[in-house]
C-alpha cells in the first residue's frame, strides 16, 4: 500500500526538483505575481544585468499605489505616481504582462489571478504579499515572500523551501444564514491565535468549508496569514471547476476537462495524518468583530471586550490595556455600544461581487451614519457591480464608490483613516496605524461594515436582514 | 552578503507580542529605496509621536539601548506583511540580531537573506533576558551562532535556529549563486512537467 498523503504533500511533490540532505527543497514555482512593492527585486537583476528567466510565468498588476478616486492616471503625489510607472517600466522591460492602470482586467492581484484564471488547482503561485494565501482557495500552493526571493525567482523560476508542518482546520456543520467566510476566518483565528499555525500549511476542510462559494473561499484563505501560517487551501472540488471553466486563460475544451481529471485527484487521501489537527462546529459561528489590535482579538459581535483588570496573567493585562487604550475602547465595555467614524468596504479579503452584493442587501433603502468607501476587488468586478445595480445602493447611502486597488487597507495610494478615527472595515489587519497612523480598525464581514454604517455603531447584521434575502 | 558568527553587543528588549512589520516599518515608508536611509524611521510610529518627538518610553529611545545592536522580542515578531524592508530597516538601524520566542514564518525567511539572526528562545529565557536587561541595560550580550547560545551576565541562554540558516548566516551564502548550481536538474523538471501537467501552463487569452 502507499503511503496515505495530504492534499499538501501532493502539492509539495509536484513541485520538488531536487532536495537538500538538510531538508531543503528547490521547488518550481508555476506563477509569480508581481506588483509596485516588487521595485526592490528588479534592482536586483539590474544590478546583476540579469532578465527574468520565465517571462511567460510573470504577470503584474498595479495595485498597491493605484488611485480609487479622481481621474486614474494624474496621480498628484510624485512619489506614488513613480511607483506605478516603476511596475509598468520593470514589467515593459522585461516581456511581462501587466494589467496595469490602462487594463480593463486591472485589479488587486489576490482578486486578478483567479479571476482571469491564471490560478488554478494543483499550481505552486507566490508573489512578493503576504495575503498572497488567498491563492489556495482554488487549491494551489500559494505563499508571500520577500524581495530576495522575489529577486531569485525571477532569476531561477524556483524557491529553497522547509517543508511546512500538515494543519488541518476543520469547520463542521452548516453556518446560520448571514455568517459568511470572514465569521469563519476571524472565529478561527481568535480561537488558534495569529501565531496558532506558524510554520504550518493549513488545509481548510469540513462541510462549512465545502458550502462555502468560491468567493468565500478566497477570502477564508486570504486570512491564513493572519494566524500566521505560511499557506491555507481548500481542496479544489466542483465549486472550484465551475468557477474557473470559461476564465481567460484557464485550459479550455478538451484541455480543461483532462485538467478537471488531474484537478480532482488533488485530496487528502483518507486517513492521511497531520501534525496538527482544529475542529470547530460551524453551528456555534456568529457574527464576529475584531476589538483590538491583533486579528486574533475578535469575539462575536454580542460579546463585551475584555477587562484587564478581571485578567490573571499580568503580560495579557497589560497587552489588553495597551490594546484598548489605542482602540479608545473601555475596559468591559459591550461591543454594540462602540461609534464608529467610517466604514470600508474592499481589500483582497472581501471586494469580490458577493461581497459587494451582501454589504448592498444590507444597505439597499438604508442611509449610512457616517462616511465611507467602497472599492471593487476589480475592474471587472466594478463594471459587473454597475451592471447589477450595487453601486447606486452604495451611492444612494451615501457612500463613494471607488475605482479598484489596495486603497483603505493599507493606505498607501493616500486613502486614509485620520488618526483617532474608527473605522468599520472588511480589511485583513487592525494592527496599529495599519490604515494611517493612530486610525482604530474593527475587522468584519462585508455584511457587518453594512450594518455597522447603517447604525453608526458595531452592530448585529441579523436583525436588519429580517425580511431581506440573504 | 555578510557572514555572522558571533557578536558582542548591547540588547534592547521589546517586550510586546505580534509585534508586526508594520509597526516596524510603516507602509507610507514603503516607496523609499532602501539608499534613502530606512533605517532612520525604523519603529517610527512607536519611537516617535505624530509631531516627530521621541517617546522616551519606547526601549529603543533609552540611552542604554540607543547604539543596541540585539532586539529581544516577544512571540510571533515580525508577523504580518511581507515587506523585507522592514529588515532593511533593522538592519540599516545597525541591528544585527533578534531573539524572541517565535517569528513570523516571512520575516526570519527575510532576515536571513539579509545576515540578520533570528535567534529563537523559550518564552520564559525571553521574559528573563528581559529581565536581566532592565535590571542592567547596558550590559553587553554576547551571541555566538556556532555555539548557538547567547551570553548575559553570567547566564547562558541556548537558541535555536535551523540549520539550514545557521550555515548560510554562518558562510555568508547567497542563495542564487546556490541555485545556479542546480541548472540541468531545473531544465529536467521544466521539460518533464510540461508532459506531466500540461495544464500548468498559461493559456493564452482570445481577444
Amino acid at each position: 500500500m502507499s503511503e496515505l498523503l495530504t492534499l499538501f504533500d501532493k502539492l509539495w511533490t509536484a513541485h520538488e526538483i531536487a532536495r537538500r540532505d538538510d531538508g531543503d527543497a528547490l521547488l518550481w514555482v508555476d506563477r509569480h505575481y508581481v506588483h509596485e512593492g516588487s521595485f526592490h527585486a528588479f534592482s536586483r537583476l539590474k544590478e546583476r544585468s540579469v532578465s527574468v528567466v520565465e517571462p511567460c510565468l510573470t504577470f503584474g498588476v498595479a495595485d498597491h499605489y493605484v488611485p480609487t478616486r479622481g481621474p486614474r492616471h494624474t496621480i498628484a503625489n510624485p512619489e506614488i505616481a513613480r511607483m506605478v510607472r516603476q511596475v509598468e517600466e520593470n514589467t515593459a522591460e522585461h516581456h511581462i504582462q501587466l494589467f496595469g492602470l490602462d487594463d480593463p482586467r486591472q485589479g488587486i492581484v489576490h482578486v486578478v489571478g483567479p479571476e482571469q484564471g491564471l490560478t488554478l488547482p494543483g499550481l505552486l503561485i507566490v508573489c512578493g504579499d503576504s495575503h498572497t494565501s488567498t491563492h489556495g482557495a482554488l487549491g494551489a500552493y500559494a505563499f508571500g515572500i520577500g524581495a530576495s526571493e522575489v529577486a531569485h525567482v525571477l532569476m531561477t523560476q524556483t524557491i529553497w523551501q522547509k517543508k511546512p508542518k500538515r494543519m488541518r482546520v476543520t469547520v463542521d456543520g452548516k453556518v446560520a444564514p448571514v455568517i459568511t467566510a470572514k465569521d469563519i476566518v476571524l472565529a478561527i483565528i481568535a480561537h488558534i491565535g495569529a501565531d496558532g499555525a506558524t510554520g504550518c500549511a493549513i488545509e481548510f476542510a469540513g462541510s462549512a468549508i465545502r458550502d462555502l462559494s468560491m468567493d468565500g473561499r478566497l477570502t477564508l484563505c486570504n486570512m491564513s496569514i493572519e494566524a500566521g501560517a505560511r499557506c491555507g487551501m481548500v481542496a479544489p472540488d466542483e465549486t472550484t471547476f465551475s468557477y474557473l471553466r470559461g476564465r481567460p486563460y484557464a485550459p479550455r475544451g478538451a484541455d480543461f476537462e483532462r485538467a478537471v481529471e488531474a484537478w480532482s485527484k488533488l485530496s487528502t487521501d483518507p486517513d492521511a495524518t497531520f501534525d496538527l489537527e482544529t475542529i470547530l462546529d460551524g453551528a456555534h459561528i456568529a457574527p464576529t468583530v475584531t476589538w483590538g489590535t491583533s486579528p486574533e482579538d475578535a469575539l462575536p459581535i454580542n460579546a463585551h471586550v475584555p477587562d484587564p483588570a478581571r485578567e490573571p496573567d499580568e503580560d495579557r493585562a497589560r497587552y489588553l490595556r495597551g490594546a484598548l487604550e489605542y482602540m479608545g475602547i473601555a475596559p468591559g465595555q459591550k461591543l454594540t455600544d462602540v461609534e464608529i467614524d467610517r466604514v470600508f468596504i474592499g481589500s483582497c479579503t472581501n471586494s469580490r461581487i458577493e461581497d459587494l452584493r451582501a454589504a448592498a442587501a444590507v444597505l439597499a433603502g438604508r442611509t449610512s451614519k457616517v462616511p465611507g468607501l467602497v472599492s471593487a476587488g476589480s475592474s471587472p468586478i466594478k463594471r459587473q457591480a454597475e451592471q447589477e445595480g450595487l453601486d447606486r445602493i452604495f451611492r444612494d447611502a451615501g457612500l463613494e464608490w471607488g475605482e479598484s486597488g489596495c486603497s483603505m487597507c493599507v493606505g498607501i495610494n493616500g486613502d486614509l483613516v485620520a488618526s483617532g478615527e474608527r473605522c468599520a472595515s472588511t480589511t485583513n489587519r487592525n494592527f496599529r496605524g495599519r490604515q494611517g497612523p493612530g486610525a482604530r480598525t474593527h475587522l468584519m464581514s462585508p455584511a457587518m461594515v453594512a450594518a455597522a454604517a447603517v447604525t453608526g455603531r458595531l452592530a448585529d447584521v441579523r436583525p436588519l436582514m429580517a425580511g431581506r434575502k440573504v | 552578503m555578510e557572514n555572522f558568527t558571533h557578536l558582542i553587543a548591547k540588547a534592547c528588549p521589546i517586550d510586546v507580542a505580534n509585534l508586526n512589520t508594520d509597526q516596524i516599518l510603516p507602509a507610507r515608508y514603503l516607496k523609499w529605496p532602501r539608499s534613502a536611509g530606512i533605517g532612520k524611521v525604523l519603529f517610527q510610529d512607536l519611537r516617535f509621536d505624530s509631531e516627530g518627538r521621541e517617546q522616551p518610553d519606547f526601549p529603543l529611545n533609552r540611552p542604554a539601548w540607543r547604539d543596541a545592536k540585539i532586539v529581544v522580542g516577544g512571540r510571533n515578531f515580525g508577523c504580518g506583511s511581507s515587506r523585507e524592508a522592514a529588515v532593511y530597516a533593522l538592519y540599516d538601524y545597525g541591528i544585527r540580531c533578534v531573539i524572541a520566542p517565535s517569528y513570523g514564518d516571512i520575516f526570519s525567511g527575510n532576515a536571513i537573506q539579509n545576515g540578520l539572526l533570528t535567534a529563537i528562545v523559550s518564552e520564559e529565557d525571553a521574559e528573563a533576558l528581559t529581565a536581566a536587561l532592565e535590571a542592567v541595560p547596558d550590559q553587553p550580550v554576547t551571541v555566538d551562532l556556532e555555539q548557538q547560545t547567547v551570553l548575559c551576565g553570567n547566564k547562558i541562554y541556548p537558541f535555536t535556529i535551523d540549520p539550514v540558516r545557521r550555515m548560510r548566516l554562518l558562510n555568508g551564502w547567497d542563495d542564487i549563486a546556490l541555485t545556479q548550481s542546480y541548472r540541468d536538474q531545473i531544465a529536467a523538471f521544466k521539460s518533464a512537467d510540461r508532459t506531466r501537467r500540461p495544464w500548468a501552463t498559461p493559456s493564452i487569452p482570445v481577444t
